[in-house]
């Protein structure tokens, strides 16, 4: 038996565990669950060290030259300050670090994303309805109207009755188009999950079976 | 008839586990194939896009993605590097999730060792790096001070296809293979609208109608959208290549569309189920 069929053997295994769920909970669906949240746990500690901390933090510190870049103590200051929610006494230091990247993450985003999700998306709003083909005049037709009811759907500064009444029930006939459509994508997303692991048990676990009783050439 | 209607009502929802399981096992079991024909779709836009890039170019593949969502974007993966190789179009990849850097790795010495490409002169990984869109506006300025040294710590200066790459604005497209955040909309934010690099992508089946408003915008050139997205650049990319191994995703579609099938069947039963008992002043 080799590690790549120990691995494979312990994947089914553990699949199997947590599907065996979908009948009822059960001791080997809790060993499974319990199994990949303190992996999941460990290996995430390991790779974010090894991964972020080292060549993002402690290299450039104490870069291969033998040097001391002494200015990156700040961030570590700051990181350590993110640890002080663990103490009640000094968790308000925690609020520095996260103001420091609630602060750059903000000033980073908020023209970028009113630009990209909001602007753009108005500019991708203001369309023909003349010109092109009949289809292409319909399409634009019902982008304009579908953005315009929906909008008026969620303005609530005036009764929905009459028209905008009228125009809000056209938005919401839209919006659950769309939710439709979300769902549509949201169930083939999940049943793909499951293709994958029936491909995964189907063609990588059950061939290893008759290799590993000897009956494979 | 009226106690069928309340059996269906309240069949056990293990019935239903059961029937879905069949739903995929058994068309995977006997290999079942339906035919994928390819339409319009973002697809084939984002397939178009590759298609006009001139031999030389150079690509920026991102891998933003974990195991948890593989099934639905490593044969993605598979099918933009098979394209790429065979257009003689250069990979750089890297990844804004960290186990994307060793998927991408997987994909990557996998098909160009099929096609006969050679690291560091047709693909590199420079691997993952932390920050996501903070990270990506660096790259717009210098590549290099971001990744110093590719994921295997060769430097950048011993890597002969960075030579003419110095910031973002270097690549003919960046494609990124997203499973959330960070992943397309970064991209989009960050590279697309700040620095005009075109924007391509696959992405997960839910996270697919959030991204279309960037394809009516021209913000990105293409999107393969989950399984269904994977099958048809698959599909794509076969047409014209002769023996070509069959994809993962074109596979998954038979068990796809039964499972689809008997969802929408258990949808209707439900329904006339309900309305039935509702009749009767029995639902509630």
């Amino acid at each position: 038996m080799t590690w790549e069929i120990a691995g494979i053997w312990a994947g089914a295994l553990l699949t199997l565990c947590l599907y065996s769920f979908l009948y009822r909970d059960n001791p080997f669906y809790k060993f499974a669950e319990h199994l990949f949240v303190g992996m999941s746990a460990g290996y995430w500690v390991i790779y974010t060290v090894e991964n972020v901390l080292k060549p993002n933090w402690w290299q450039m510190m104490f870069p291969a030259d033998g040097s001391f870049h002494w200015v990156w103590i700040v961030p570590g200051i700051f990181a350590l300050f993110m640890l002080a929610r663990i103490v009640p006494k000094v968790s308000g230091l925690s609020r520095m670090a996260l103001a420091m990247i609630v602060g750059t993450g903000s000033g980073l985003a908020m023209v970028s994303s009113f630009q990209t999700d909001a602007l753009a998306q108005v500019e991708g709003t203001i369309v023909s309805l003349s010109a092109g083909s009949a289809f292409t005049i319909f399409s634009n037709l019902v982008l304009v109207v579908g953005v315009v009811t929906g909008l008026v759907y969620f303005f609530f500064s005036k009764a929905h009755t009459g028209v905008t009444g009228g125009a809000a029930n056209v938005g919401i006939t839209i919006l659950m188009v769309a939710f439709g459509a979300s769902f549509g994508y949201t169930v083939m997303a999940r049943i793909s999950l499951l293709i994958g692991q029936a491909q995964f048990l189907l063609f990588d676990w059950l061939p290893t079976i008759p290799r590993l009783l000897g009956m494979h050439g | 008839m009226a106690r069928l209607m309340q059996r269906i009502g309240n069949l056990d929802r293990r019935v239903i586990f059961v029937l879905i399981a069949l739903s995929v096992f058994l068309p995977l079991s006997f290999r079942i194939v339906f035919p994928n024909p390819v339409g319009a779709e973002p697809s084939r836009q984002l397939y178009d896009y590759v298609e006009a890039l001139p031999a030389g170019s150079t690509v920026l593949l991102s891998f933003d993605y974990d195991p948890s969502t593989m099934p639905e974007l490593q044969p993605m993966a598979y099918a933009v590097c098979q394209h790429l190789f065979r257009r003689d179009i250069r990979i750089v990849a890297m990844a804004l999730w960290p186990q994307g850097a060793s998927l991408g790795q997987e994909v990557l010495s996998e098909v160009a060792d099929s096609l006969g490409g050679e690291q560091y002169v047709d693909w590199c990984n420079l691997g993952y790096k932390t920050g996501g869109g903070v990270m990506i506006v660096r790259l717009g300025s210098s590549i290099q001070a971001v990744f110093p040294a590719d994921k295997d710590n060769r430097p950048w200066a011993e890597i002969p296809m960075l030579r003419d790459i110095s910031s973002l604005t270097d690549f003919a497209l960046v494609i990124s293979l997203s499973a959330g955040d960070p992943g397309v909309p970064a991209w989009v934010m960050m590279a697309g609208d700040r620095f005009g690099v075109p924007i391509g992508g696959g992405c997960t089946a839910v996270s697919a109608p959030q991204f279309y408003p960037y394809l009516g915008t021209g913000q990105m050139v293409g999107m393969m959208g989950g399984l269904k997205g994977a099958a048809d650049y698959e599909s794509l990319v076969r047409e014209g290549t002769e023996g070509a191994p069959q994809g993962q995703a074109i596979e998954g579609m038979a068990p796809q569309s039964v499972a689809h099938l008997v969802i929408m069947l258990l949808i209707v039963v439900g329904n006339i189920s309900y309305f039935a008992q509702k009749r009767k002043g029995g639902a509630r």
